[in-house]
């Protein structure tokens, strides 16, 4: 039996990628501020203390460069994990990321493929304004080539960054900044990993399925506590992975509950819940007993004084499953 | 006549006794023997495409002594991170034409599945890793590589090609930032050939040279005569030799000319007279390279007629060996986007499989 040990988000990661850069010797860590400082959020705390400058190092501010010469890194046969200060950040790199990590191994007819993990804080409620909250995950879930994960606590952080890095494909990892520390787990102190491309069921319920990731997960936590409340009786998955995804559990869930609702704090226009809900009416169209829904942020630029209107808040999921279960 | 830079050959086709040595006889014999095939090659494909046997094609036609002597100033173990016109570092590292060719057309035997149009090569057993079409790209790779030549210390130097017009590119600064930066084993090396298809190098920059950034990074920087074979081959054997004992990266900007068009779709008399390209015929790289071999007095034109007519035979081989495979199976579509096939995609590869079967039997 593995000791457990109380952590918030970033020392799970942090743990996570000691475990690996020790095991891994051709690991590298990269990014801005991530040296001796240990990142803008201290996930990469002590690292290069303890693994040297060769391995852990601050690069010059060029997300394209960071991101760029770490693909060229991969190819010569280091793990590069890397680490963008901000998911606002990460556009310079998007040539980099979509041209070039994603579609290497397939336009190489698999003689090259690139190992490589993008770590990158995502998402609102920390006062950000338009550059420290958005949440790009859609602009990566299409691209086929890249995996997107999204871990919704520490426990979920630690074992999906662990898979991460062990897996030879590109990943984007989105780590929901606003419970980096908020949120508290028991998490194995030994090595663990949780398996990408799967959801989990977080609570079984009959009449409605709920639907979240990342941040949004704490969020549907309490709605359906609330909702509980009132009688009604909901099944919360976790996507964790958004590319590829686990479009089987969810479909199964709807297959039982006939009903379906999926937040997400992004933009609502090819939001990803957009794709679920359309992966879902197609293949359970006979079981539906109410329109599929989504709460959504709204289609404007992430705002900054009003941004706790913008973000799915209990109160709006409450609503949705309420008016979903009673339609 | 040539557009300045550092050179070593004269005019006449002579050198200084000391630079002989740089490339002995036998070496530059075998130089051009690959730049006559090269251009072989480059003519016999742009007619195939013109005769719509070939969907795409673009030649390097008068680079090539910037092409295939960088890669004969390289070891063999060095990847060479290639843009879509330098095919002479291909040739030199003898990459077979039929797997060229396979490429080209895209068939069940091209290594990369037919995945990528014509002249986006990759050959990892020749350490050439894939090329892409935005252009810049691989510059941080070849960075990146030449950080980890480094670290695991396995003395590789990676070197990059680039068009002048690339040097305009984000990545352009980035790379050679980060290069400086890490110490990367790298080298960098423009083909300043005076277009990005229709735009003259004067659009790119208003400075008089892209070598002189290199004083910006830190980094040694030198513009050559990119049609002087023993000067490209001195300064990229420097710089491979300085990156590989710890001296880092180095930018080189070789000045040449494009003899062709951009590529099979671009049409040059909209935007350059004849007369321009007609000057540049008689010191074409190949022109000079071969005035330098006669002065040398190891060429003649008997010669040369022989490995023409030699060129001539293996292209006409290697196309008749090519064009008879079939495209790849449809099946192959849906491979190496990961590792392992995920759920979604194969569901997606099974529907399609299902349609197409259901489709032929009616």
């Amino acid at each position: 039996m593995t000791e457990l040990v109380e952590m918030n988000m970033i020392q799970a990661l942090n743990n996570a990628l000691d475990i690996h850069m020790h095991r891994e010797s051709n690991a590298i860590i990269m990014g801005e501020d991530i040296g001796g400082f240990g990142g803008v959020f201290r996930v990469t705390e002590g690292l290069q203390q303890k693994y040297g400058p060769d391995r852990v190092f601050d690069t010059p501010l060029a997300e394209t460069g960071i991101v760029g010469s770490a693909i060229g890194m991969a190819l010569a046969g280091l793990q590069p994990i890397v680490e963008i200060q901000f998911a606002d950040f990460v556009f310079p790199a998007f040539d980099q990321i979509v041209s070039e990590a994603a579609k290497y191994r397939y336009r190489s007819g698999g003689q090259y493929s690139i190992k490589m993990v993008i770590r990158m804080p995502y998402g609102g409620g920390i006062r950000g304004g338009h550059y420290h909250s958005q949440s790009p995950e859609a602009y990566f879930a299409h691209t086929p080539g890249l995996r997107v994960v999204i871990p919704s606590g520490p426990y979920q952080a630690k074992g999906l960054l662990l898979a991460a890095l062990n897996c030879p494909d590109p990943v984007i990892f989105l780590e929901p900044k606003k419970i980096y520390r908020s949120l508290k787990a028991h998490v194995p102190e030994a090595y663990y990993a949780i398996p990408l491309e799967k959801a989990t069921v977080v609570r079984e319920g009959r009449d409605t399925t709920l639907v979240a990731y990342g941040a949004m997960m704490e969020v549907a936590r309490e709605a359906v506590l609330l909702a509980e409340g009132e009688g009604y009786d909901i099944e919360l998955i976790d996507l964790l992975s958004i590319l590829p995804y686990d479009f089987k559990t969810v479909v199964t869930s709807v297959e039982k509950t006939g009903r379906l609702v999926v937040i997400q704090e992004a933009p609502r226009t090819c939001g990803f819940a957009a794709e679920l809900l359309a992966e879902v009416q197609e293949r359970a169209f006979t079981r539906l007993q109410a329109p599929l829904q989504r709460v959504t942020g709204f289609d404007t630029p992430f705002p900054y004084t009003l941004e706790d209107h913008y973000l799915p808040r209990v109160e709006r999921v409450l609503d949705v499953l309420t008016k979903t279960i009673e339609y | 006549m040539n557009r300045g830079g550092r050179s070593i050959l004269n005019e006449d086709g002579s050198c200084a006794d000391e630079f002989r040595d740089v490339i002995p006889d036998n070496d530059l014999l075998a130089i051009l023997r690959t730049i006559l095939l090269n251009r072989v090659v480059d003519r016999r494909l742009m007619m195939l495409q013109r005769q719509g046997r070939l969907g795409f094609y673009l030649t390097s036609t008068g680079e090539e002594v910037v092409t295939v002597g960088t890669a004969y100033a390289l070891q063999e173990d060095d990847p060479i991170f290639l843009t879509y016109r330098e095919l002479g570092a291909l040739l030199w590292r003898k990459v077979p034409l039929s797997a060229i060719m396979n490429q080209l057309i895209g068939n069940v035997q091209d290594i990369n599945k037919g995945r990528q149009m014509p002249v986006h090569y990759c050959y990892r057993e020749y350490h050439i890793p894939s090329i892409s079409s935005p252009v810049g790209t691989q510059l941080p790779h070849a960075c990146g590589f030449g950080y980890a030549a480094k670290m695991l210390k396995t003395n590789q130097v990676a070197l990059a090609f680039l068009g002048e017009g690339t040097a305009s590119q984000t990545d352009f600064h980035a790379a050679l930032n980060f290069s400086g930066v890490l110490n990367a084993q790298t080298i960098f090396v423009i083909r300043n050939n005076g277009y990005a298809i229709s735009t003259p190098e004067s659009v790119q920059t208003r400075a008089p040279s892209l070598a002189i950034r290199a004083e910006g990074y830190g980094i040694p920087g030198f513009q050559i005569d990119g049609n002087d074979l023993l000067m490209v081959v001195q300064t990229v054997k420097e710089a491979a030799a300085r990156a590989r004992s710890g001296g880092g990266p180095t930018l080189i900007e070789a000045l040449t000319y494009r003899m062709g068009a951009h590529s099979s779709s671009d049409d040059p008399t909209r935007y350059r007279s004849e007369e321009e390209t007609q000057r540049w015929e008689k010191v074409d790289a190949l022109a000079r390279l071969r005035l330098h071999a006669k002065w040398r007095g190891i060429w003649t034109d008997a010669m040369e007629e022989e490995v023409w007519a030699d060129a001539e035979k293996a292209v006409t081989q290697m196309i008749s060996d090519c064009e008879r495979w079939p495209p790849p199976p449809v099946e192959s579509l849906f491979d190496d986007v990961y590792e392992r096939m995920p759920e979604s995609l194969r569901m997606q590869k099974e529907e399609y499989l299902r349609f197409l079967r259901e489709k032929s039997r009616q």
